[in-house]
C-alpha cells in the first residue's frame, strides 16, 4: 500500500475510534458530562489530563525546537513539567476545594467583584487565543504534509475541522476519549523514537540510547553531534543555551508559572473527586507527561543527527570530510521525504553555488576557523532551510521506517492539535458566554442566548486565530510559549495570592493583573506586533530586540508576574482590606475537610 | 464556619512542606538544570554530559517524585491536625 493511503486509513481509523467512543460512552452517561474525572480512576483521569495538555506545541513543534536548539531546548522540558509541581501544591488542591468551575469564578469570588472576574476573562481570552495561534501554525503543518498542500492551505482546512470538533463539543469532555487520544498519541511519539534509537544506538530505550555511543563506535551519540555540528558551524549541541543564561532561566520560569495558570489546564482539577484526589491526579498527570517529555530529547538529537546523515551520508557513522564535494548528496539524488515536503513549502532548497550538490549549515557562525573551511569548500551560504516545525512529522520518512509508522505520527500530531485546540475554544466560549455575557452584561439571557454566544466566540477565536497563523509570530512552541508567558503574567499570581494571603484584597488583585498583562502585551507586541499583526512591531520604541537585560518575549511572563505581585501589594498597601467573610472562606479553602461535590452553577 | 483543630498550625506545616518541597524543585531544574549545568558537564552520566542530563530528562523525574511526595506528606499532615476528608 502506497504511503498516502496508509495515512488516509491510519487517520480516519484514529477519528473512528474518538468518535466511536464518544458516542458509547455518551449513552449512558449524559449526567456525568461536567464531572467526568469523578467516576474515573486517578490513573485513567491523568491520562486525559496529559492528552489535554500536550498540544500541538508538545507533539508536533517542540522536539524540532529543541533539535535546533539544543541543551537550550531543555527549556521547554523543564518548563513544561515543573509547572505541574507548582499546580498541585499551589493551587490545584485548593481550587478544588474551593467548588467552581472556572478560574474567573473564582477570581470573582474570591475578590468579591465582578470587574475582578471580567478582567480574569480578559486575561484568559488574550492567553487562550494566543495559545491557539501556535495550535493553528501546527495544525497547519500537519494537514499540509498530510493532503500535500502549502500550510497556508493546510491552515484553512485545519480551521474547518477544528471548528466541526469543538462545536461537536462534548466529546471534549468526555473522559474516555481523551484516555483514547493520549494512548494513540504516545504510541505515534515513542515507536518512531524506539525504531530510531535501535538504528543509532541498538538500544530500544530512547532515553537510555540518547546516552549510548552509536553504533559500531566507541563514541557517545551526543559527543558526535557535538563535533559534527560544530564543524558545520552550529553551536555545541550539548552546551547551546538558548539566548543568555538569564534568559534561559526567566524563560523556564515563565513556561513552569504559566502552566500553573492556564485556565484548560487548572479546570481539569476542579472536577476531580476529591482534595487527595487533586494532589495525586497532578502527579498521574505528570508521569504520562513525561513519557513524552523524556523522549523528546532523544527524538530532537537523533533527528538531527539523521539529518546531517541524509544530506552528508558518511559523515555521521564513518568518518567523512564534510567539506569535501563527495560527501554532499546530490540535490537530483535526494530522499523522497525532501520532495514530499518541498511541496508544502516548509522545506526549501536553493542551489546558491550550482553545484547541484546540498550545502546545510550555519553560514552565520562566529567561528572563523570554521568560516575558512565553508569558503575553502566553496560554499556560498546554506542551501537547505528545514522549518523546525516538521522536524516531528519528517523524523519517521528522515529514518525510512515503515509506511504505518509515518501515518502513525501523522493520526497523533492532529489528536495533539485538535483535542487541545477544542478545549481551548471550550473555555473561551464558557468565559464569553457565561462569565462575561450572563455574569456582567446580560444577567437575563436565555439559556439558548448563551449557548449561542458561546458558539459566536468559538468561530470569531477560529477566524481570527486562523488568519494570525497564516503569518505566525514564530514556531508552533514559541507562540504557546507567549500564551504561557500571558497566563503566568496574569492568573497565576491573581489566584496564587487569593489562596496564599487572606488579606489581598479586589483592588490589589484587579490592578495587579492589569499591571502584569499590560507590560507583557507591551514587550510582546514591540516584538511581534500589536495583536502579533506583521509590520506593527515597535521595536526602536524599547530600544531594538531583547532589551529588557536580553530577555526574549517568549520569556518574558515572569518579568510581567513580579510586576503583577509587586503592583499588587503596593495597592493592597493603600486599599482597604477584604470583608471578614472573604477572609474566612481563604481559611475554608485551606483545609480538606468538607470539600463537597462541584457546584458549578453553570 | 467554626473549626476546632489548630489552624494555624496546620498551615505552618503545610508552608513548611512546601519549602522544602520547592527548594528541591528549584535546585534540580534551575540550580542543576542552568545555574551549575556547565560545571555539572564535567561529570559523565553514561554518555550524558551531567548539567544536560539535568535539563532535558533528569529534573523531569525529580519532579514526579516530588509531586507524588508532597501528595503523601500532605495526606500526614491532614490526618495529623485532624482536617482529612472522611
Amino acid at each position: 500500500m502506497d504511503l498516502q493511503t496508509t495515512i488516509y486509513l491510519v487517520v480516519g481509523a484514529s477519528f473512528a475510534l474518538y468518535i466511536g467512543i464518544a458516542i458509547w460512552s455518551r449513552a449512558g452517561s449524559t449526567s456525568e458530562f461536567y464531572v467526568a474525572g469523578g467516576s474515573v480512576p486517578p490513573v485513567m483521569n491523568g491520562m486525559a489530563t496529559a492528552a489535554d495538555w500536550m498540544s500541538a506545541a508538545s507533539f508536533i513543534s517542540m522536539a524540532g525546537l529543541i533539535s535546533n536548539m539544543g541543551y537550550g531546548g531543555g527549556l521547554f522540558l523543564m518548563g513544561w513539567t515543573g509547572g505541574y509541581v507548582l499546580l498541585a501544591m499551589l493551587l490545584a488542591p485548593y481550587l478544588r476545594k474551593f467548588g467552581k468551575f472556572t478560574v474567573p469564578q473564582f477570581i470573582g469570588d474570591r475578590y468579591y467583584s465582578k470587574s475582578a472576574s471580567t478582567v480574569a476573562v480578559l486575561c484568559l481570552l488574550v492567553a487562550s487565543i494566543t495559545y491557539i495561534i501556535g495550535q493553528m501554525t501546527g495544525v497547519g503543518v500537519a494537514f499540509s504534509r498530510f493532503l500535500g498542500v502549502s500550510s497556508e492551505v493546510g491552515i484553512y482546512v485545519g480551521m474547518g475541522i477544528v471548528f466541526v470538533y469543538a462545536v461537536f463539543g462534548g466529546m471534549k469532555g468526555i473522559t474516555y476519549t481523551q484516555v483514547a487520544q493520549y494512548i494513540v498519541l504516545i504510541f505515534a511519539y515513542i515507536i518512531p523514537a524506539v525504531f530510531i534509537s535501535v538504528q543509532l544506538t541498538g538500544n530500544p530505550i530512547p532515553q537510555l540510547g540518547l546516552g549510548s555511543s552509536l553504533i559500531g563506535q566507541d563514541i557517545s551519540l551526543l559527543a558526535k553531534l557535538d563535533s559534527v555540528v560544530t564543524d558545520l558551524g552550529f553551536g555545541k549541541y550539548t552546551t547551546t543555551t538558548a539566548g543568555s543564561t538569564l534568559n534561559m532561566f526567566v524563560y523556564t520560569m515563565s513556561l513552569m508559572i504559566g502552566t500553573a495558570g492556564l485556565p484548560h489546564v487548572i479546570m481539569r482539577f476542579f472536577t476531580v473527586p476529591s482534595v487527595a484526589a487533586a494532589r495525586s491526579s497532578a502527579g498521574w498527570a505528570l508521569v504520562f507527561i513525561a513519557l513524552l517529555y523524556t523522549t523528546a530529547p532523544a527524538v530532537a538529537a537523533m533527528a538531527k543527527t539523521n539529518l546531517i546523515r541524509t544530506i552528508t551520508p558518511g559523515v555521521v557513522m564513518l568518518h567523512a570530510d564534510p567539506y569535501l564535494a563527495e560527501s554532499q548528496i546530490q540535490y537530483e539524488e535526494r530522499p523522497d521525504w525532501m520532495k514530499r515536503w518541498e511541496k508544502t513549502g516548509l522545506l526549501k532548497f536553493e542551489d546558491k553555488n550550482g553545484d547541484g550538490r546540498i550545502q546545510y549549515y550555519n553560514d552565520k557562525t562566529k567561528n572563523e576557523a570554521v568560516k575558512a573551511k565553508f569558503d575553502a569548500a566553496g560554499w556560498k551560504g546554506n542551501e537547505l532551510t528545514v522549518n523546525a516545525d516538521i522536524i516531528v512529522l519528517a523524523n519517521p520518512e528522515i529514518a525510512l521506517l515503515p509506511n504505518w509508522v509515518i501515518a502513525l505520527v501523522a493520526a497523533g500530531g492532529l489528536a495533539a492539535a485538535l483535542s487541545t485546540a477544542a478545549g481551548l475554544l471550550m473555555a473561551i466560549s464558557s468565559a464569553v458566554s457565561h462569565d462575561l455575557i450572563k455574569g456582567v452584561f446580560a444577567p437575563n439571557i436565555s439559556e439558548k442566548g448563551e449557548l449561542l454566544a458561546g458558539k459566536i466566540a468559538m468561530a470569531v477565536a477560529i477566524v481570527v486565530s486562523g488568519w494570525l497563523g497564516l503569518n505566525p509570530p514564530g514556531f508552533a512552541a514559541g507562540t504557546v510559549a507567549l500564551a504561557f508567558g500571558i497566563a503566568a503574567s496574569t492568573l497565576f499570581p491573581a489566584i496564587m495570592m487569593g489562596i496564599f494571603s487572606k488579606k489581598m484584597n479586589k483592588e490589589g488583585a484587579i490592578a495587579g493583573m492589569l499591571a502584569g498583562l499590560t507590560v507583557t502585551l507591551f514587550y510582546v507586541f514591540a516584538h511581534k506586533g500589536i495583536f502579533f499583526v506583521k509590520g506593527t512591531e515597535y521595536l526602536d520604541l524599547i530600544g531594538g530586540a531583547n532589551s529588557f537585560f536580553t530577555i526574549t518575549p517568549e520569556a518574558f511572563g515572569a518579568i510581567g508576574a513580579l510586576v503583577n505581585f509587586a503592583v499588587a501589594f503596593a495597592v493592597d498597601k493603600v486599599t482597604k482590606e477584604p470583608p471578614e467573610h472573604i477572609q474566612h472562606m481563604v481559611e475554608a479553602v485551606r483545609v480538606p475537610r468538607g470539600s463537597k461535590a462541584v457546584d458549578g452553577a453553570h | 464556619m467554626q473549626y476546632n483543630h489548630d489552624a494555624q498550625g496546620y498551615w505552618k506545616a503545610t508552608l513548611g512542606l512546601l519549602t522544602k518541597i520547592l527548594i528541591i524543585w528549584f535546585l534540580v531544574s534551575f540550580g542543576a538544570g542552568i545555574l551549575f549545568a556547565e560545571v555539572l558537564n564535567n561529570i559523565m552520566l553514561g554518555g550524558y554530559p551531567l548539567g544536560f542530563w539535568f535539563a532535558q530528562q533528569g529534573s523531569i523525574y525529580v519532579f514526579i517524585a516530588l509531586i507524588f511526595y508532597y501528595g503523601k506528606k500532605m495526606g500526614d499532615i491532614d490526618r495529623e491536625f485532624d482536617v482529612h476528608e472522611d
